[in-house]
């Protein structure tokens, strides 16, 4: 059952005929010797020379306890990051967080909290869990390679001290039940070999099976490394990055046109594939009625693509789980929202800002968040920001939205004026109002005004600063844009896992020994087995062999070999 | 035709929440009614070790330090015995027709839905439970693992009883994101490595009961073998049949993880994101995984894997329940 090559079930193999009468278990207690080689005598390590105590320490990170050891402790490392947010998973709520604890986040931020899974010490565990892991393999695989080419491994003297053991006397020559006993275990798909154990004495069988338990249990490990670094390989040549598009706009595959781009380290930008597309409308349905009214049951987008400049364009219809690609580079649909179309107008009546302004749902009833930013307008710029409410009604006295369509659209702002700091070349997010330098417009009470929008109305700001009409409202998709050129390597890494997992766990090792000798003019057969892994039944495999190979009472032989398809 | 269905849904799963209560209390019964009876030293028991220890040589490691030699056992009349297994039978004969309802439930959910019932948390819970249900009943035949009756009963009674009063949730449409025959895959893939991981952590819990009985009997001989738990399997045997499930399970769970990760590659754009589910998932692995090591490393063995593989379990659980209703994420289909 070691699932893990360990130094020490090695030892086991290079000389099989050693435990051939010892554990009926097998390899069940291993890594012994390797604990004993430290902690026993008295607990005094080696002399350390730095040779031998670089050994030790080699001994010691590859031994099997160590591994385990790695393997609870990558376990717990992975926690944190499923509690504290991740900077790559969601950076807004990472943002939210420091928010809410200032205290904590600068220790967070220093110990790599925000993102744990390239943390040092995350990647401590897996590397050095991966080094254990090359350390088991390596040897091993060479232990093997001499294992599958040698033969079936001499009897024990004694085959009657195994516990699957039959015995019996018969007629036939000697050479005849041998050869018999030989072509029943070859059908059975042992390894075979017959050994004269004198001449013109006792004849061996031996035979064994189940070389495919460590063939497996090594393809899973070397599997297990192949998915790690085609992983790490993928994440370094390919890109991840997001874009909102308004239904009716285009996006062309430049960085610029990226809300977020996150290239690998070895990713050239230059070689993003041209193409183009426009989202040319989006449809959305929620459930209208029953238990889950306000679930979404289908969103799409109509896309027109070219895939380079020049070519044709054609129509993608993009869904969920169904990725537009193009060129190894996927665009997957992944969420979706309001635009709210508002014209700004200034103090001096001109329109200092028009059009679509992406807003972001909060939640599942998709009250929607945003601002809009009117630098153009004169002689203060204006700034907005506000909650769009698709379906707007009052819950418990403050506004809400009832249902995620766009039933009952109101826009709620509130407004200001003065300096939007755009204008300082420092990068400001368009979801963001910096309000240092700006002055709120309020009632004459002093408390901030509110506007209240449904669609076509307008609001005209104090002092005549200029005014905000609520034109309509667009959709906007999110889009997902990436490239993972070799993702394949780990999705194939994980299936001969899971191939060599199989052969570790379920085939069992199992070996067989058949002795024929002349005794007084007589032929006595032994029949033996021995599992080198626990949970197979050799009793019943060796009543069986027996049954097969005990000479016919009655009728003949033909039909035997048919007895053999038990074995397993 | 759709309300008809979800309510023959609803009746068959109230009805098999209660039969599986009815099939618990006839294993409580079983127990009790063992309470006087002597440990089962016949090398054959009761028909249930000859199953899994079919070699003389595993036969002389149980009960280790070879019982009857010890105390004289009293010998059981056979009235007793067969009293206490009665009831044992008619446990598992409700369980395997609480079963059958509860398939029913299932099935008529989904028909009612038009889809695969595993939208919500509620429909994750029946559909859940229904795997263990059916890999003890599997297991019984296979390796006759009725002396896991109670613990079962009471998992799948417990399961359903919530999942019906708290987590219950009329039939509703799927979201968008849930449009894929990977759902199919991913989450039978997964609730059937569940299915069997529950039956093994059981068997665990039961082994580590036995082991530390027979510890306690092997510090003190004179001590009374008697009880249910004297006539189960000895613990190196139920240990092997948790481990023959796990072993079952393991691969079936990196399956279930490799095709949620394809599905994610579909759905999100990307085959891993460290979704708080994914890590979850990958945690139950890893230390799945360190349980198959376990058992293989001195000074791990026995207790502490099955230690291990408890761990495991909660880890699994703590992603079914924890993460679906606190956690955030993309894996949130609760409906809660």
């Amino acid at each position: 059952m070691a699932l893990r090559p360990s130094s020490d079930t090695t030892t086991e193999r290079d000389d099989p005929a050693l435990d051939t009468d010892v554990r009926p278990e097998g390899h069940a207690s291993q890594a012994a010797p390797d604990a004993s080689a430290w902690s026993g005598r008295g607990g005094a390590a080696p002399a350390l020379k730095p040779v031998e105590f670089s050994r030790w320490i080699w001994r010691q990170l590859t031994s099997m306890r160590t591994a385990l050891i790695l393997l609870l402790l990558l376990a717990i490392a992975a926690i944190p990051g499923s509690i504290v947010p991740q900077e790559r998973v969601d950076p807004s709520a990472v943002f939210l967080f420091k928010d809410d604890h200032p205290r904590l986040a600068p220790l967070f931020e220093r110990i790599g909290m925000f993102d744990v899974y390239s943390s040092i010490w995350f990647s401590a565990i897996y590397l050095l869990l991966m080094v254990s892991l090359l350390g088991c393999i390596v040897p091993r695989l060479r232990v093997y390679a001499r294992a599958v080419r040698r033969l079936p491994p001499k009897a024990p003297r004694n085959l009657s001290r195994l516990t699957a053991y039959d015995t019996w006397t018969t007629d036939e020559p000697v050479d005849v039940a041998a050869e018999r006993a030989r072509s029943l275990l070859r059908s059975a798909r042992c390894r075979v070999r017959v050994l004269d154990e004198a001449p013109g004495g006792d004849v061996v069988v031996s035979a064994e099976k189940g070389y495919l338990r460590e063939a497996g249990n090594l393809l899973f490990h070397c599997a297990v490394v192949a998915v790690l670094v085609g992983v790490a390989v993928t994440g370094l040549l390919g890109f991840k990055g997001s874009a909102s598009v308004i239904a009716g706009q285009g996006f062309s595959n430049t960085v610029i046109q990226y809300d977020e781009f996150t290239p690998g380290a070895s990713f050239d930008e230059a070689t993003l594939a041209p193409f183009t597309f426009t989202v040319k409308d989006f449809d959305v349905r929620w459930e209208r009625e029953g238990a889950g009214r306000g679930t979404p049951l289908t969103f799409d987008a109509d896309l027109s693509v070219t895939d380079e400049p020049g070519a044709t364009p054609y129509d993608y219809n993009l869904r969920v789980n169904y990725p537009l690609k193009v060129d190894g580079t996927s665009v997957f649909l992944v969420g979706h929202g309001y635009a709210p179309r508002v014209t700004v107008r200034d103090g001096r009546g001109n329109v200092a800002f028009s059009g679509p302004v992406v807003f972001l749902p909060q939640d599942g009833s998709f009250v929607s968040y945003g601002v809009v930013k009117a630098p153009d307008a004169s002689p203060t710029q204006l700034g907005f920001e506000g909650y769009f409410f698709p379906t707007a009604s009052l819950c418990d006295g403050q506004p809400c939205s009832t249902f995620p369509d766009a039933d009952n659209p109101v826009l709620s702002l509130l407004a200001y004026r003065g300096d939007l700091g755009v204008d300082s070349g420092e990068p400001r997010s368009v979801y963001v109002l910096d309000k240092e330098d700006l002055q709120q417009f309020t009632t004459p009470g002093g408390n901030p005004r509110a506007l209240l929008l449904r669609v076509g109305d307008k609001a005209m700001l104090d002092g005549g600063a200029g005014s905000i009409t609520f034109d309509g409202y667009d959709r906007w998709v999110r889009l997902q844009i990436s490239k993972a050129p070799g993702k394949v390597v780990p999705l194939v890494g994980v299936l001969a896992a899971i191939v060599g997992l199989l052969g570790s766990l379920f085939v069992r090792p199992r070996r067989t020994w058949v002795r024929v000798r002349s005794t007084g003019g007589r032929t006595v057969v032994e029949v033996a087995a021995l599992d080198r892994v626990s949970g197979g039944d050799p009793v019943a495999h060796v009543a069986d062999l027996a049954s097969a190979l005990r000479p016919p009472v009655a009728a003949s032989g033909a039909d035997r070999p048919a007895q053999q398809e038990d074995h397993r | 035709m759709t309300e008809t269905l979800a309510t023959l849904s609803n009746n068959t799963l109230y009805s098999a929440t209660v039969v599986y209560a009815l099939a618990m209390l006839a294993h409580v019964a079983e127990w009790a009614m063992a309470h006087r009876l002597p440990a089962d030293v016949s090398p054959a028991g009761r028909g249930q070790r000859s199953a899994l220890v079919p070699s003389g040589a595993s036969s002389a490691s149980v009960g280790g330090e070879a019982p009857p030699a010890v105390a004289p056992a009293p010998v059981a009349s056979e009235e007793e015995v067969e009293r206490s297994d009665r009831y044992g039978r008619i446990g598992l004969a409700l369980t395997v027709l609480g079963l059958l309802l509860h398939a029913v439930g299932v099935v008529s959910r989904g028909t009612a839905a038009e889809r695969v019932p595993w939208g919500s948390m509620y429909e994750f819970s029946i559909t859940g439970s229904l795997a263990v249900a059916v890999a003890y009943v599997f297991l019984v035949r296979r390796y006759r693992i009725r002396w896991l009756g109670l613990l079962v009963t009471g998992f799948l009674l417990a399961v359903l009883g919530i999942a019906l009063l708290v987590l219950y949730r009329p039939v509703a449409p799927l979201v968008p994101a849930l449009h894929s025959y990977w759902l199919a895959i991913h989450v039978s893939a997964a609730a059937i490595a569940g299915g069997a991981f529950t039956v093994g952590a059981l068997a665990s819990v039961l082994y580590l009961l036995r082991d530390r009985l027979e510890a306690k009997a092997a510090a003190q001989p004179a001590l009374p073998r008697r009880g249910f738990l004297w006539r189960t399997p000895a613990a190196l045997d139920i240990d092997r049949v948790a481990y023959r499930v796990h072993a079952f399970a393991f691969p079936l769970w990196t399956f279930a993880v490799l095709a949620g990760a394809i599905w994610a590659e579909y759905a999100w754009g990307r085959y891993w994101g460290w979704d708080p589910k994914e890590v979850w998932a990958l945690i139950t692995w890893v230390v799945y995984a360190a349980y198959l090591h376990a058992r293989a490393t001195a000074g791990w063995q026995g207790r502490a894997a099955a230690y291990v593989a408890l761990l495991g379990y909660a880890t699994f659980i703590f992603n079914f329940v924890g993460i679906n209703l606190f956690g955030s994420g993309l894996h949130a289909y609760s409906g809660l």
